[in-house]
């Protein structure tokens, strides 16, 4: 057709439909994309890319399958007319009572009984994911701004921050002691943020930290929590990680400082959890929000309902959650097998000379490959991250993604496959670090 | 010091306004003062001389005025049901940021409690409007044969209960192979991981299939133009975040179903511009309202991004026919803006009217089809609200593209997922289900509309929804919005039956009531008559 026919003006998107702040640009999610491409498969794709970008807790399937082979009842919703009915039409922001409940045992669970909590303060969501950008759009205003120490969650930039108009100012952290947050980080994030002209309403930390695999000391997490009734700010305790500590008494949760204080100065406290990565069932979008104030645990309820859990979902979880001989056992094999994992991958990038930062949580490792840094820079470790996805076939996350303001580090998540999937990425790397030794011997 | 700087920063506050005023006034004196005494003590004096009389002034009219202080306390936030529009429990910016603020100014900072954004300040000390404190007493009190003759009956909430027994029944026999297995293996492996958070492909496959036969088989939906979502609520949300930005407007038909106001507004802070439909044209929609709404929007500096129309619509229960639809896309393209179609009523049309959607209307329309985006769920037409499934249908390859990035804070559970791909399969199935329910739907229907007939109680003809609207302006005290909400109050106080006052709705003209008949069963329906008697004093 030689006449060229005039478009119609076309119509107009909003500024968060074509805003980038979803941050899905970078290199945390081209990774993704390149194992999306070429998978690895023990039998069929060999050569594959062997996903170690993706914090998926697939260690403990089997208990899971179990449970559910054994109680029948709770995957059929035919339980009887009232049971169904009920479950079919409950779209109550509130939330089902048994399942909150079995929420809050399963979290005091977690921590060993050392902190309580009250089912009417759980607030569910669909996910986690939902249960921060929640919290943010009810703590702080567009254009406000959360300290949020780094290196963090690369999620967290479109989470917090993208329909919310809510800015990230990070609390720097360094490996001089183990990317610690210290007071004077704090003080500095918080100057920072108000020579912009931001306010700041809150901190958010995650504990066990993502990526750094490990948990926050006690002593650090009073210093946080004096610093936030200082400066008369919220501070949010993403907790997402608190069944995975290999060791059930190296973490301190916020709900545990607040105990021994009594309660003092709870109200500006809000922790966030989920079923994602203890239980590994992200496919099921289970969140909560848990918080001391009630007028944030009131709007979050309302606000829930953009994010409703399924009820059929509550009422199946309800019931395995409840039930305290499966979660007792589930909650001891689960660390046991995660801390195996761990030592494994730890020794197997140790013989390959690779040091990384000692761990205690999660389901990943914080390497240090900055001694094979061309340059000790954000695009020296892009270089290197982008060779090791591309040539030695494994998605790992570098740092950058991460806001770490150490170029060379990298998190490596073990938990998402299996142990001969692993044992096969750790011969990759070792063959990669030894041509790299070989180049070097030549050069 | 922080709190000094947001202070500064806030505006406008009430007492600022105010201040202002009491300026202009007082600025009428000052100025030519100012002249007088330049002209004979110069500069300084002439400066000096005014703002000493300006402070006074202004000291006299703050001591002669009520303290906004002490207003804001009592009533800043809480609804005066009789001269606020009762919906509006949830957002509107509020003071209340600035009273906790100039608390803090006064107090080491330690001491003021740690506030919460201004955005939902408001939510917080909001008074509940008639549709929300109805459903807390049915709660409260609901209604039984047996166990509680005397409980509130419910009929403000739009569910349908008049055909569960044949979802459960079907539950009862394929559930747990649907979830877990679905022919294969039973797996948790399968359910468990992240999963696309815009829906499993297969279960997309399916809802476009239940759709289509939903609506006749008059269009087909394609899976790959579906973004799904924890419920229809969020899937408008996401619209809106998508279509229009802060500061910008939707162009609404009233009556509309209230949780709009929550979904479009809150925390989009995109704003509603209500077209109102009238009881003489049946409230049905007129394109002429709609261009008047807009070019009144226009006038007040406000940017109109689109139009949602439900179809078939809450509260009212009307179909929007072929010809009106073709004429909505008509202005939507001279305006440039979008439609978002609410359909989540489609497959709960009942009586002979022709429901058309209006993806059947794009599909000819090819130049057009990126202006349209349809929103569906499973929680009317399938009864299942509980299970949290919306739809976002769209030909627009940026909003499919923004909101499927954006379902990750409103994703559908997978294991729910896995056992409605079953059921929503099964063809047979869904069939019985539809038919059946459209014949249950309307003997109700025809039941209640009778019912209210014979207490004078006239109706607009509904063919979809769970409800019926009527006009019970012949019973109220005063045409007011007054006088309807203090007939809603006896209703369900005093009647016991809890029905949703058209005020709640926006709906324009007082007196008119939705009332919901599907959570009932026949028996119920001369109870309800009966209690509804009860309270009907015809004002003359």
């Amino acid at each position: 057709m030689a006449i060229e026919i005039e478009k119609p003006s076309s119509v107009r998107l909003s500024k968060v439909a074509i805003s980038k702040t979803h941050g899905e640009d970078s290199p945390y999610f081209a990774g993704w994309k390149a194992y999306d491409e070429n998978p690895y498969d023990e039998i069929h794709n060999q050569s594959g890319v062997i996903q170690m970008g993706l914090a998926e807790n697939q260690v403990s399937f089997d208990l899971l399958e179990k449970y559910l082979e054994e109680h029948h009842e709770v995957s059929s919703s035919g339980k009887g007319a009232p049971g169904f009915r009920e479950n079919a039409l409950f779209q109550d922001y509130h939330g089902l009572k048994s399942f909150r409940q079995a929420m809050a045992n399963f979290m005091e669970q977690i921590r060993g009984g050392k902190a309580k909590f009250d089912p009417d303060r759980i607030v569910l969501t669909a996910g986690a994911t939902a249960a921060n950008e929640l919290l943010t759009f009810i703590l702080a205003d567009p254009g406000d701004a959360l300290l949020v120490p780094t290196p963090y969650y690369p999620g967290f930039d479109r989470d917090l921050r993208w329909r919310t108009g809510v800015k990230i100012v990070p609390i720097h952290c360094n490996s001089s002691n183990n990317f610690q947050i210290t007071p004077e980080a704090l003080e500095a994030a918080y100057q920072s943020a108000e020579s912009m002209d931001l306010k700041v309403r809150g901190i958010l930390i995650t504990n066990p930290s993502n990526p750094l695999g490990s948990t926050i000391q006690s002593s650090v997490l009073n210093d946080i929590l004096d610093f936030a009734v200082h400066k008369n700010i919220h501070l949010v305790s993403d907790e997402i990680y608190s069944g995975s500590t290999f060791s059930p008494s190296e973490f301190v949760s916020i709900a545990e400082i607040l105990r021994n204080r009594n309660y003092k100065d709870a109200e500006r406290v809000h922790i966030v959890y989920s079923l994602s990565k203890d239980l590994g069932l992200p496919g099921f979008r289970v969140g909560t929000i848990y918080s001391y104030n009630d007028d944030v645990v009131t709007t979050a309820r309302r606000m829930s309902s953009f994010t409703l859990i399924s009820s059929q979902t509550q009422h199946l979880l309800a019931c395995m959650l409840s039930n305290h001989e499966f979660t007792q056992n589930y909650i001891k094999t689960n660390r046991e097998r995660l801390n195996k994992r761990y030592d494994m991958i730890i020794q197997g990038l140790k013989k390959a000379g690779i040091e990384c930062l000692k761990g205690n949580a999660g389901l990943f490792c914080w390497m240090n490959l900055s001694p094979l840094l061309n340059e000790p820079t954000r695009q020296g470790e892009l270089e290197l991250w982008n060779i090791i996805l591309n040539q030695v076939k494994l998605n790992i996350s570098p740092g950058s993604s991460c806001h770490c303001s150490e170029p060379g580090w990298f998190r490596v998540c073990f938990a998402n496959m299996s142990e001969q999937t692993l044992r096969v990425a750790l011969q990759r790397i070792h063959k990669f670090m030894e041509q790299r030794k070989v180049c070097s011997v030549n050069q | 010091m922080t709190q000094t700087r947001y202070y500064r920063t806030r505006s406008p506050e009430p007492e600022k306004e105010k201040t202002g005023v009491g300026g202009g006034t007082a600025m009428r004196v000052i100025v030519p003062l100012q002249g007088v005494v330049q002209g004979r003590g110069g500069l300084v004096l002439g400066s000096i001389i005014p703002c000493a009389l300006f402070y006074f002034l202004q000291f006299y009219l703050k001591r002669n005025r009520d303290d906004p202080d002490d207003k804001n306390e009592s009533n800043s936030t809480s609804q005066n049901p009789t001269t606020r529009s009762p919906s509006s429990e949830h957002l509107t910016e509020l003071p209340g940021l600035t009273r906790s603020l100039s608390r803090a100014l006064l107090s080491p900072r330690n001491s003021g409690p740690v506030s919460i954004s201004a955005r939902v300040s408001g939510i917080v000390k909001g008074g509940d409007s008639p549709y929300y404190m109805g459903l807390k007493r049915v709660k409260e009190d609901p209604y039984d044969e047996l166990d509680n003759p005397n409980g509130v009956i419910q009929l403000g909430l739009a569910e349908n209960k008049l055909s569960l027994d044949l979802v459960k029944d079907w539950l009862a026999e394929n559930a747990r192979e649907a979830i877990l297995g679905n022919g294969k293996e039973l797996s948790v492996s399968g359910i468990a991981p992240y999963q696309p958070f815009d829906g499993l492909m297969e279960f997309k496959v399916a809802v476009a299939g239940f759709m289509s036969q939903v609506m006749e088989n008059a269009v087909s939906f394609n899976p790959s133009q579906m973004v799904l979502t924890a419920g229809a609520t969020p899937a408008i949300e996401i619209l809106s975040f998508c279509l229009a930005d802060t500061g910008n407007a939707f162009l609404v038909p009233t009556p509309y179903y209230p949780g709009f106001d929550r979904d479009v507004k809150w925390r989009t802070g995109v704003e509603i511009i209500h077209v109102p439909c009238r009881s003489a044209e049946n409230f049905h929609l007129s394109i002429a309202a709609l261009d008047r709404s807009f070019n009144q929007a226009k006038k007040r500096g406000l940017k109109v991004r689109g139009v949602i129309i439900s179809n078939p619509s809450n509260p009212v229960g009307n179909l929007l026919n072929r010809e009106t639809l073709y004429s909505l896309l008509d202005f939507a393209r001279e305006k440039n803006i979008h439609i978002i179609s609410n359909e989540i009523l489609a497959g709960s049309t009942h009586g002979n009217e022709e429901f058309v959607s209006m993806a059947e209307i794009v599909d000819q329309e090819d130049t057009d089809r990126k202006r349209v985006h349809i929103v569906y769920g499973l929680s009317k037409d399938l009864s299942l609200p509980g299970f949290r499934v919306g739809v976002i249908y769209t030909f627009n390859e940026d909003v499919l593209a923004a909101a499927r990035k954006l379902s990750r804070f409103s994703a559908t559970s997978a294991p729910t997922q896995c056992l409605l791909i079953s059921m929503l399969s099964d063809t047979k199935f869904v069939r019985t289900f539809i038919t059946t329910n459209r014949e249950r739907l309307q003997r109700m229907y025809v039941q209640l509309v009778a019912g209210l007939e014979k207490m004078g109680i006239k109706s607009i003809k509904s063919s979809g929804g769970f409800y019926c609207w009527a006009d019970m302006s012949g019973f109220i005290s005063s045409y007011s919005e007054k006088g309807e909400v203090e007939l809603w109050d006896k209703l369900l106080n005093i009647g016991k039956v809890n029905v949703t006052p058209g005020s709640c709705c926006h709906c324009i003209e007082p007196g008119w009531f939705r009332f919901c008949f599907a959570t009932l069963t026949e028996k119920d329906i001369p109870v309800v008559m009966e209690r509804i008697q009860k309270v009907l004093k015809p004002v003359n």
